[in-house]
């Protein structure tokens, strides 16, 4: 296509005909990408969007990595809705992530972000890659009605609306809108809150599912490093300096970004465990963090703006201050 | 046929009055959703009522029919049409419609939106889509502004039209949509106002029929914003106005039908050429010479 604008809505048609897809790109298309996303969210269509982060703002560090787009990710485009972001740290987790982000997408109706960085994204390391037999993959939940009883955008128990394809002589309508069950434009605060309410709470309320993370040595640290991406390799090099200060650290990997596992974050800040919240941006992810804490527990940022990954010095650094900041 | 003719015998094909009481056009038209929200004399419900009798008369499964329009008063048509239909983004309808025709190439797939719409938001995409050759009837309803958002210059504003954003008069250099569309590639280009309805049909058929991009431009009133603030009257007086001034030229140089603020405007069937494979074609064809026997053609 010409362009991200163009991409991240052809996508979509080509999913309203039948089809998975996904699009990729970098900050500054990431940004021109922002209205489809709304589309994609308020038309609960299920497809992915791979942003293969940089250094930015603007056209910032072409080919230098970055991981300061996660907010945007979250809310870019207007409006009141949510998604899910997972973030994978190597080549494998690209291909098996890859298939969750789709499985998500379809299981929810939603727009996946795959949050990459330049170093995940020109990382080369062995793939396995399965039989395709052996791969899950969770198809598109299409409706079991008869076009004559179905409302395309009626929600099922699950909060989400069975899907058709166009051409299957259901004479569906879908807009961008805000809309009712049966698709059609409705402008009233009723319609509005009966919709977004549902487009939000279908992933809050699923939150609990579609979290994922990974701990090393949590249950007796004295402080968690939190990360994601390629930030969370270079956290393992943190972790070993700062335990060689005699301080035990644990690690949690954030797999899915987005929504934020808050309950466990909450958990580890009731334990009396001091975070250290290492991502390559100003703050970003360390928002949450800090808001899950509600000051129980120090909460330090390790961030910088991007174009390399940290000194594992600097993390360490923090991990001691942290720390110190406990006791 | 004159003008005249042209109505007789649009009245004369029109449906029987319904002894059921159904509008005559209820297999095309969300009933449900009437009345729609379209000023009165607006040229864009002619044009609907229009594409319908050609859907009727192509005897196209409605159900192998997709409408995707973008954004503003045209923009609307896709909810008000009882057929698989997409009100996207601003815009992007062509972008929306190339990635349904490429997932489905047996859907017949149709653009019907607005010149702010589909020629200034989405410029990009109509020059790229004629360039592939990519199979969609694009029609375009042009009034010659943003009126859905109170009557902006719009980059088919004539010269010397008064707007919202030119109180002064328009100083820009309008787009000519036949001769931009043609020169990027479209196999089919025609132009009819809200007027010739019998014709606008014809082109709309034609353009369904047509492997490859087909660019329809329907000039339509808009009475509540170009009329009014320009003092052409009403849509009533714009037909009047159309009828004394439009001119039939069929296969005219695109380069010559540019349209002036009171100018004649010409109307007809200015390219309909066979030369250009589609888009997927193109694509089946380059990938079967390079590939050879390992090559299975995409049909969908």
């Amino acid at each position: 296509m010409e362009d991200e604008l163009a991409s991240s809505i052809a996508l979509q048609g080509a999913v309203w005909a039948g089809k998975k897809a996904m699009t990729v790109t970098s900050g500054p298309g990431f940004s021109l990408m922002m209205e489809h996303i709304g589309l994609a969210a308020m038309t609960e269509c299920p497809c992915v969007f791979v942003n293969v982060q940089r250094g930015g703002p603007s056209t910032g560090l072409p080919t230098l990595p970055g991981q300061a787009d996660m907010m945007q990710a979250r809310w870019g485009s207007h409006g009141d809705y949510e998604i899910i972001a997972l973030s994978p740290d190597s080549p494998q987790e690209c291909f098996d992530f890859m298939i969750d982000a789709f499985n998500l997408s379809e299981e929810y109706r939603v727009p996946v972000m795959f949050m990459m960085d330049e170093c995940v994204g020109h990382m080369m390391e062995r793939v396995v890659i399965p039989k395709a037999d052996k791969i899950d993959i969770v198809p598109r939940k299409f409706t079991k009605k008869k076009p004559e009883e179905y409302l395309p955008f009626e929600p099922e128990y699950d909060l989400i609306p069975g899907m058709v394809k166009a051409g299957d002589g259901y004479r569906i309508h879908v807009t961008g809108l805000t809309h009712d069950y049966k698709g059609y434009p409705v402008m009233s605060a009723e319609c509005q809150e009966q919709l977004v309410h549902r487009l939000v709470n279908k992933i809050r309320l699923n939150a609990d599912k579609i979290c994922r993370w990974e701990e090393t040595n949590v249950e007796d640290a004295d402080v968690v490093v939190i990360s994601f991406g390629i930030t969370s390799r270079v956290a393992v090099e943190a972790v070993a300096l700062a335990e060689k200060e005699g301080i035990k650290v644990g690690m949690m990997r954030l797999i899915v970004v987005w929504p934020f596992p808050e309950k466990r974050v909450r958990e580890l800040a009731q334990q009396g465990k001091a975070l250290v919240m290492a991502e390559m941006n100003y703050g970003q992810v360390f928002y949450e963090v800090d808001r899950c804490v509600q000051g129980k527990v120090p909460v330090v940022l390790a961030g910088h703006s991007g174009g390399t990954v940290h000194n594992a010095e600097d993390i360490a650094e923090k991990i001691v201050e942290a720390y110190k900041c406990l006791s | 046929m004159s003008v005249v003719e042209e109505l007789q015998q649009a009245v004369k094909d029109s449906p029987k009055v319904s002894t059921t009481g159904e509008h005559p056009m209820n297999d095309f038209l969300r009933m449900d959703r009437i009345p729609h929200i379209w000023c009165p004399t607006c040229g864009i419900g002619v044009t609907v009522n229009c594409f319908a009798r050609a859907l009727e008369k192509c005897e196209i499964p409605l159900d192998d029919v997709v409408v995707i329009s973008g954004i503003g008063c045209t923009g609307r048509v896709a909810g008000y049409v009882k057929i698989d239909s997409f009100h996207t983004t601003h815009g992007r309808a062509i972008p929306f419609a190339t990635g349904i025709k490429l997932a489905n190439p047996k859907l017949k797939v149709v653009v019907f939106s607005g010149d702010g719409d589909i020629v200034a938001i989405g410029g990009n995409h109509i020059i790229n889509a004629a360039r592939r050759n990519i199979d969609l009837t694009v029609i375009c309803v042009n009034n010659f502004n943003y009126a859905m958002t109170g009557g902006q210059v719009a980059s088919t504003s004539p010269e010397e039209s008064i707007l919202t954003t030119s109180p002064y008069g328009n100083f820009e250099t309008p787009f000519n949509l036949p001769y931009l569309t043609e020169s990027v590639g479209a196999v089919y280009v025609a132009r009819w106002t809200a007027l010739h309805i019998h014709r606008m049909t014809q082109a709309m058929i034609d353009g369904l029929k047509k492997p490859g991009f087909s660019f329809i431009e329907i000039i339509a009133p808009c009475p509540t914003i170009f009329e009014r603030r320009n003092k052409f009257g009403d849509g009533l007086d714009r037909l009047k106005f159309y009828y004394e001034n439009s001119e039939i030229r069929h296969g005219a140089n695109t380069r010559d039908v540019e349209i002036g603020l009171r100018s004649k405007i010409i109307v007809g069937k200015f390219v309909d050429r066979d030369d250009r494979p589609t888009f997927l074609q193109s694509m089946n064809d380059h990938l079967q010479k390079k590939l050879g026997d390992k090559f299975q053609p995409y049909e969908g």
